[in-house]
């Protein structure tokens, strides 16, 4: 390892212009004779639309159009879809409603857009937008997925009857059952997954530019995954074929998954651009994002846990009522599906699942993939298990986990997944360690002695991150493949740039994917450039998403970073006259082993550009294009714990310490990979703790729209964190990595939740423990 | 509208303006800084901290033309031409940011907070005095080291100068 190779803390790249303010994130981009956009939103969360009235809002100053749906089916532009299809357990497809960009004839949530309003200034566009009258005929809305199935619920779409989306089984129903026949103990629970908004910190946003000469749109847009975005937008809403359509995902302030859907605005500003003749700019506010960003979790799960007479698991139940919203978002279909159910074995040895999952519209926020997207949910399902069966049952937590871990790879677990590698023991022996598990019953009885519930949690968790092998998501419905793509360029003068498809929204690409090519080439890494988020630079990509851009998308930089070497060997051996087996790449030279001969990277670079003296027959030039379509899901894992102090007097939680111990894979800087722990540790937090998106069950308003409504972590919420790794490398890839970026807020949330309950003696509390709901459990128990 | 004339990173500006303009909207818009950021519309996340007059102010909780007159100071102008403010080299150093979204407006209320406590910080006090400054990225843990740092550099330097 060099100081700037592989494993290095090498300072990010990137900082630089984050910190002097000179980021530049879509609300930052101006064009000459821009306007600015503000969207008519229903104000009900399920009504009929009776007629809109534009031609008030049109004799607004500074008005340049306001536009509607049905304009916008004239012009043909498509609905919005669900790119992952699942066939319900009798064989029929799901059942997908239309969503239209603009609403034409009703609307099904509180947000949905209804009409856009183009204006000189954003206050123009603003006031203009309240003048738009639509006449609405309200109808009864349903927000909680259980009761949207009951007979007599208001009926959202006419495609989905009783609002079933898909009713999807997985596992192995007979089995299981015959396993709980024969259980010796069986452990029950009811859980409901907080209902979460990713909250990036930059609000979502739009421009949308037509050039009538070239007839060519381009879209700069708050997107992880730009070449996505415009195979969406070119394929499904008509915008544009592709050769006409550029999507530039500049800086983005952070996604967290929010940022990987279509969303109705980008579509909107596009046609708007080409309906006005302007470029129009859409900028979000929080309440806007609030109410129509994918929000993320909201599940409804009974769960049952079978163990025999020596405490191992022999059989697993799960029935799971998903929230889906309004309307079906990109992904919204995979998440309880193949990121939630495949992964409820866990870390452990279970011969017999049977999983049930149903989807369920309701008249609020679309739902879909936020940060861990599903594995948080399986996760959670599966150490509350773990945690309420050893209190059951009178074990120890850690060692009826240690009892059923798995221990032996590649392991094949009843729901798809073929775990490759991992020591779960090692990372619950690290943790325990950290946090001296050992020595908690002291620190509960001082605490005790203060008038404090001290109280200390587990989670031994896993994910499937990578994704993932094109073939086998497109055997489970997925519409794309989810390889990644590379080029490297070697310039002339020998500085090197490397086009990604992975896309980098605060997880550090630029210095990261650089440090890969120092460790090659031995170049020092300001001579390194990463381009990314541009669909005119970078060939294709999928983006990021679901912890992929090391395991898939450095997989696809190291392959073209093999075809850069070994042409590269060709042509230094030509030119030392050497053999080119013998030549190596190091400290920014091409060497002859075991001589002084040698020939600077710069000077090779040269070479293969002036094509003076190359090799017979070889092309001139040093640039290579990869793609990467991975073999196999990673499977990151590890152990968190959590040690809280309850006041019983306020049901006030303060997290006194929290310990993270997790099996990354390789690691190429480690500074990066425990600021994703963090950053995901304090997600979980939240989710446990803090955070909760309420709508009204009878209006079907969002209570929890603003930031004095919706309780974001704030630095005095948290501690700070005590994070290691301890790895195992990832067999199915070459750098042998598994992915960071959801692990914290996957783990953490059952760890915190499996403390304050072993603090206050009931494990009868939702998420988020609120110090409300903290003390009313101790009191009820 | 309103007429307003002010100093911002040293350089006079003023311009007339729609009296509802805020400062931030006339900092991004009209003097053209977008460095400053809007990140919600409740004065909660802190992203549009700037310096008015030595003190940290959410630049959204005010208008231009209450500014008018005021000497302010943005992220785009504290530092000393090529030479980093030590806020801002702490938070590189520290990893103190991942998408950058929320980071200018942390780097001056930390600069505000540092000031304010010459004598140093602990980590309890950081931690509540970031109370009005959100970030969903980096989970506080590095931005509060990288004030610590910075704040050790600071008074070290300021008693060394002495």
């Amino acid at each position: 390892m060099g100081i700037e190779g592989i494993g290095a803390r090498v300072a990010r790249k990137e900082d630089k212009r984050f910190i002097t303010g000179a980021g530049r994130y879509v609300d930052d981009f101006v064009l000459p004779g821009m306007k600015h956009a503000a969207f008519v939103r229903s104000p009900h969360a399920h009504a009929d639309i009776a007629g809109i009235d534009v031609e008030a809002a049109k004799a607004m100053p500074g008005v340049v159009g306001v536009l509607t749906g049905r304009e916008l089916k004239t012009d043909g532009i498509g609905n919005l879809i669900c790119g992952w299809m699942i066939h319900s357990k009798d064989g029929t497809p799901m059942k997908m409603g239309a969503w239209s960009p603009l609403a034409v004839d009703r609307v099904r949530y509180v947000g949905d857009a209804v009409a856009i309003v183009v204006a000189d200034t954003k206050g123009q566009a603003r006031d203009a937008a309240e003048a738009v009258e639509v006449s609405y005929r309200e109808l009864p809305a349903v927000t909680d997925a259980v009761k949207a199935l009951e007979p007599g619920a208001p009926q959202l779409h006419p495609e989905a009857d009783n609002n079933l989306i898909f009713d999807w089984d997985i596992g192995n129903a007979d089995e299981t059952a015959a396993a709980f026949a024969r259980a010796a103990h069986v452990v029950k629970i009811d859980i409901t997954n907080n209902r979460l908004v990713p909250n990036a910190m930059e609000p979502r946003a739009a421009l949308g530019h037509y050039d009538k000469a070239e007839d060519h749109y381009t879209c700069w847009t708050t997107s992880q995954n730009p070449h996505v975005a415009r195979l969406v937008m070119s394929a499904f809403y008509n915008i544009a074929p592709e050769n006409k359509l550029r999507v530039i995902a500049p800086d983005v302030g952070g996604g967290f998954g929010s940022k990987i859907f279509i969303y109705p605005e980008e579509i909107v500003c596009l046609w708007a651009s080409k309906k006005t003749g302007v470029p129009v700019k859409w900028v979000g506010d929080r309440t806007e994002s609030f109410l129509t960003d994918a929000h993320g979790r909201d599940h409804a799960t009974h769960a049952e846990m079978a163990f025999d007479g020596d405490h191992r698991v022999i059989g697993l139940k799960v029935e799971t009522k998903a929230n889906f919203g309004a309307y079906m978002s990109l992904f919204s279909s995979s998440v309880p599906t193949y990121l939630y159910a495949t992964l409820l074995s866990g870390q452990y040895n279970i011969p017999a699942i049977h999983a049930n999952v149903k989807a369920i519209y309701t008249n609020t926020a679309p739902v879909d993939a936020y940060r861990g997207a599903g594995r948080p949910e399986a996760t959670f399902v599966m150490e509350r298990l773990m945690e309420t069966a050893a209190r059951q049952l009178g074990v120890s937590p850690a060692e009826l986990r240690r009892k059923n871990f798995i221990t032996e790879f590649p392991h094949q677990t009843p729901v798809i997944m073929c775990y490759d590698a991992g020591d779960y023991a090692a990372s619950l022996d690290a943790a325990m360690k950290a946090a001296d598990y050992q020595g908690f019953p002291q620190r509960r009885e001082e605490a005790k002695r203060r008038g404090k519930l001290r109280g200390i949690g587990l989670s031994c968790y896993i994910e499937a991150c990578g994704i993932a092998p094109s073939a086998a998501v497109g055997s489970l419905g997925a519409g794309v493949g989810l390889w990644e793509s590379a080029e490297v360029r070697v310039n002339a003068v020998g500085t090197i740039e490397v086009l990604t498809g992975s896309h980098s929204h605060g997880q550090g690409h630029e210095t990261s994917f650089a440090q890969l090519v120092t460790e090659r080439f031995g170049v020092p890494i300001d001579s390194v450039s990463i381009v990314h988020g541009d669909t005119d630079k970078v060939q294709m990509g999928m983006g990021t998403y679901g912890s992929r851009s090391g395991a898939v998308g450095m997989s696809a930089i190291v392959k073209a970073l093999d075809k850069v070497e070994a042409k590269a060997k060709k042509i230094a051996a030509h030119l030392l006259e050497a053999d080119e087996g013998d030549i190596v790449i190091e400290e920014g030279a091409c060497k002859v082993a075991g001589t002084d001969k040698s020939v600077p990277w710069f000077q090779l670079a040269l070479a293969a550009y002036t094509a003076h003296n190359l090799p017979g027959g070889m092309e001139p030039g040093l640039k290579e294009t990869a793609f990467y379509d991975p073999s196999n899901f990673t499977f990151p894992a590890g152990c968190y714990v959590c040690e809280v102090e309850v006041d019983p007097e306020t049901g006030v939680t303060k997290i006194v310490q929290f310990v993270a111990a997790d099996d990354f894979g390789n690691i190429i800087n480690p500074m990066i990979v425990e600021g994703q722990v963090h950053g995901g540790i304090a997600q979980g937090v939240g989710q446990a703790l803090l955070e909760g998106a309420h709508y009204d069950p009878d209006s079907g308003q969002l209570l929890t729209a603003s930031y004095m409504d919706y309780t974001m972590p704030r630095a005095d919420d948290l501690p700070s964190f005590q994070v290691s790794t301890s790895n195992t490398p990832c067999p199915g890839n070459p750098l042998g990595m598994k992915g960071c970026g959801e692990a914290g807020a996957i783990g953490s949330p059952p760890a915190v939740i499996n403390a304050i309950t072993d603090a206050i003696g009931t494990d009868e509390l939702t998420m988020p423990a609120t110090p409300q709901k903290v003390w009313a459990a101790i009191r009820k128990h | 509208m309103s007429e307003v004339s002010m100093v911002v990173n040293g350089r006079q500006v003023g311009g007339v303006v729609e009296d509802r303009t805020l400062l931030v909207h006339y900092l991004r818009e009209h003097v053209g800084l977008t460095g400053t950021h809007v990140g919600c519309d409740t004065s909660q996340c802190g992203a549009c901290v700037v310096h008015v007059d030595g003190k940290a102010v959410k630049s959204c909780t005010m208008l231009a033309a209450q500014a008018s007159g005021s000497n302010i100071v943005t992220i785009e102008g504290l530092a000393n031409g090529a030479e980093l403010h030590p806020v801002q080299a702490a938070f590189k150093e520290h990893h103190g940011l991942q998408c950058g979204f929320c980071t200018p407006g942390m780097i001056m209320a930390a600069t505000d907070m540092i000031a304010r406590h010459p004598d140093g910080l602990d980590e309890a006090t950081v931690r509540a005095e970031l109370e009005g400054n959100i970030c969903r990225c980096t989970g506080y843990h590095n931005i509060v080291k990288a004030i610590l740092a910075a704040s050790a550099a600071m008074s070290a330097g300021g008693r060394k100068a002495a």
